[in-house]
């Protein structure tokens, strides 16, 4: 494959439209031009370091620090899930719950893809497990956290319709119904979206970079449909999982709604 | 029969005021006792933990069987709550009753049109959604009623009329615990009377006849 290479001169000429937001910023006194300086440079050393870091991954191919890599990659997608929730569970819950799923649906659909699809040799290959289960990740972590966020909001705002339905002498999975079903679809909505805009709205990322990298594009297609139903099949399984845990957590033996387990951030 | 013992909830940091502190009683079968008490003083949490909606301690025993051993649905079907503020899922109002003959006969006691069934939930006044939130628990053929200011939004007519249902229920043998602001319905439904001061309940002077 042939691409072109760019040099630093390349990277600062770039940078220059960051300059242009900045002065908008600035003249229409905004307040973001100091946010958007720190964010971007904050890109640009996240970057580096990580391009850095797969070097290193890709020349070593050893199956324990990519095992490790992509741990770390669950830890931090864990962190973010939970970031964006505006009330979540209390103590080890509110972690454990996005992490768990995301590890749940995550590791099934890597090896899945890279075992059976893929094939790499060897099948933990870095140079594809790690790309595989970043785009993985990025959105299993949308449809957890909107799918938790959206099932957490929903219970404490229709609180009274639950709890009479429970009074009336419902159980906690009957009474619970709406709202899950509320919050399995939001989860799916974005996934949804994304694949019906794939090709028309939207260029997907990996397979422009493919073909920029000098990839045949129906080469490149074809790995995108792949990793398109990989994505949707890791969303789903993670939502599910995250919710159907939601569930069990928000309620217990005696069918009470258990909102005092939460906290509001 | 219903007794209650030593039910108590504590405050989300144990070092606070606790909710509730060791309630005890017993309401015989077809009496009523009632609970006054300021806004914030622990009726509604004391209701709450008697219908099994809050995790408490304490033990209540319901002819003779202790609440653990009878599963939480079945035993919100006979100490059936039924809050201040009621709570709907459906859009029509017909979609929450489990008996709507039963209910229908009971509307038509409450002052309701007949066909409020068929009505939109936004189409409901606060006295409207009061009554029919009473009538879902009642079609429920309960042992014991749970009542949080059940007439709150009425007008004296209609109270007068939804307490002589409940003193039906009460002559068919149903207890009633009666959460109320209003002195002389207190006199009207019970005999025995509590009040309830930071999350202290304790049983009233009897008022002169």
């Amino acid at each position: 494959m042939n691409f072109i290479t760019l040099d630093y001169l390349d990277i600062g000429l770039a940078s220059l439209t960051i300059a242009v937001n900045a002065g908008l910023s600035i003249a229409m006194n905004l307040g973001l031009g100091q946010r958007l300086v720190i964010s971007a440079g904050r890109m640009v050393a996240q970057l580096i370091l990580i391009g850095l870091v797969l070097k290193a991954l890709f020349s070593i191919a050893s199956p324990f620090l990519t095992g490790a890599a992509i741990i770390i990659m669950i830890l931090f997608a864990g962190r973010e899930a939970m970031a964006r929730q505006e009330r979540r569970f209390r103590g080890w819950w509110s972690y454990g719950l996005g992490t768990g799923s995301m590890m749940a649906a995550g590791l099934i659909i890597m090896v899945f893809g890279l075992t059976t699809q893929i094939s790499p040799d060897p099948w933990y290959d870095p140079r594809y497990a790690i790309p595989l289960m970043g785009m993985i990740l990025g959105n299993t972590m949308n449809g957890v956290s909107i799918g938790l966020d959206r099932m957490i909001s929903g219970m404490v705002e229709r609180r009274a319709s639950i709890e009479a339905r429970l009074c009336l002498g419902e159980e906690a999975r009957e009474a619970f119904r709406p709202v899950v079903r509320a919050a399995l679809r939001a989860a799916f909505i974005p996934t949804i979206n994304g694949m019906s805009a794939a090709g028309i709205v939207s260029l997907p990322g990996m397979m422009t970079g493919q073909i920029l990298a000098g990839a045949d594009p129906v080469e490149a297609v074809k790995y995108q449909i792949m990793i398109m139903f990989l994505i949707a099949g890791g969303t789903g399984i993670g939502s599910f999982v995250a919710i159907f845990f939601a569930q069990h957590r928000l309620t217990d033996a005696r069918h009470r709604l258990r909102l005092d387990r939460l906290v509001s951030t | 029969m219903l007794k209650i013992q030593n039910l108590r909830r504590q405050n989300h940091s144990p070092e606070l005021t606790p909710l509730l502190s060791a309630a005890s009683l017993e309401v015989a079968d077809g009496s009523c006792i009632t609970v006054t008490g300021s806004s914030g003083s622990g009726k509604s949490v004391f209701l709450r933990a008697i219908a099994d909606l809050d995790p408490v301690a304490g033990q209540i025993f319901l002819d003779g069987t202790e609440r653990n051993h009878i599963p939480a649905p079945l035993w919100r079907r006979r100490v059936a709550y039924v809050p201040a503020e009621s709570g709907w899922w459906e859009n029509r109002v017909g979609d929450h009753f489990s008996d709507p003959e039963q209910a229908r006969s009971l509307t038509s006691l409450f002052d309701l049109s007949e066909d409020v069934f068929d009505w939109p939930i936004e189409q409901l006044s606060t006295g409207e959604r009061q009554r029919l939130s009473l009538v879902r628990a009642l079609v429920l053929n309960p042992r014991v009623l749970l009542l949080d200011e059940p007439t709150s939004g009425l007008d004296q007519g209609t109270s007068a009329k939804v307490e002589r249902v409940l003193h039906e229920r009460m002559n068919a043998g149903v207890s009633i615990v009666l959460v109320t602001h209003d002195a002389s319905q207190r006199d009207r439904m019970a005999s025995i009377h509590f009040g309830m001061a930071a999350g202290v309940l304790s049983r009233m002077e009897d008022h002169a006849p």
